[in-house]
């Protein structure tokens, strides 16, 4: 017979604290950055399809940045590296 | 300029005049010097007459000022904006582990950034022509013009609007040169995005 995980059985109210809430990394705007030069880093660097690619860009554009990935710690740290190497200004946040 | 285009072999290749590659080269020079080790003195630069030029060795003074009192513990954001701007924190709000980011990662970004630099210089001919880049080579020309042209827009205070900022200037204002640069820097740039992102 198999246990059921924890979670499932355990009542979540509206403020109690969700252990292992992803961290983010999150792409700002800037007024330097070609908007071709940002998709292609989304398509071709993150590997994002050509679609996605653009409406983060366009995300990034219009509303002053965006969340580009959702994970670890370690794995958006190691994001910003990437784009900060391509130039792009990335911040890591934990999510809330 | 001729447009760069895509080769089979998955990088790019573009003809430059000497003018071209004379100008590509005195504006990575400083990016170059830019990313020194801290406390490193810039290289001479050529030609002190030129007004770009003393736009950018301005640069290079206030990197070396900042530079020097870097302490064991976790290290700041550079002083000298261009380099803020190269070199930014991971983290907002949060100067413990934008400090802890940095101290693990700063040198390596930076060495990485330099050795996108030399890269271009070393696959650009000094008088110009056929220049011919693998996918690597083209990836490291792009992120460093991509550099070069936020070093031009910290320091010449670029917006959105950059259409409008060269139009509100006068004509013998000096600005006007490097905002000419900037823009043709752009569309070097949007050129080797396009033969790459096929």
């Amino acid at each position: 017979m198999s246990v059921a995980p924890a979670e499932v059985e355990r009542p979540r109210s509206a403020d109690e604290t969700v252990p292992d809430k992803p961290w983010v990394t999150i792409v700002w705007n800037d007024p330097v950055n070609l908007m071709s030069y940002v998709t292609y880093v989304f398509e071709h660097v993150f590997g994002y399809p050509r679609k996605k690619a653009e409406k983060l860009m366009l995300d990034v554009h219009h509303k002053g940045k965006a969340v580009v990935a959702v994970g670890s710690r370690e794995a958006m740290e190691h994001n910003v590296e990437v784009l900060h190497g391509y130039g792009l200004w990335a911040t890591v946040r934990h999510d809330k | 300029m001729e447009m760069f285009r895509s080769t089979k072999d998955g990088g790019a290749s573009v003809w430059l005049s000497a003018g071209e590659a004379t100008l590509l080269r005195s504006l990575v020079i400083p990016v170059l010097d830019l990313l020194g080790e801290p406390g490193e003195p810039a290289r001479a630069r050529a030609s002190a007459g030129d007004d770009l030029e003393r736009l950018f060795a301005e640069a290079g003074e206030a990197a070396e000022g900042g530079e020097a009192d870097e302490s064991a513990e976790a290290p700041r954001i550079p002083d000298d904006p261009v380099l803020a701007r190269l070199l930014p924190d991971a983290y907002q709000d949060d100067p413990a582990s934008a400090g802890e980011f940095r101290k693990y990662t700063e040198s390596s970004l930076r060495e990485a950034k330099k050795y996108f630099a030399q890269t271009l210089l070393d696959t650009l001919p000094p008088s110009g022509g056929r220049v011919r880049l693998t996918g690597d080579q083209a990836r490291d020309w792009l992120r460093t013009l991509n550099d070069v042209r936020l070093m031009f827009g910290v320091r010449l205070e670029v917006t959105e609007d950059f259409e409008e900022q060269l139009a509100g200037l006068s004509p013998e204002d000096p600005k006007v040169a490097a905002f000419e640069v900037y823009g043709w820097l752009g569309a070097v740039q949007e050129s080797l995005v396009r033969a790459l992102a096929r």
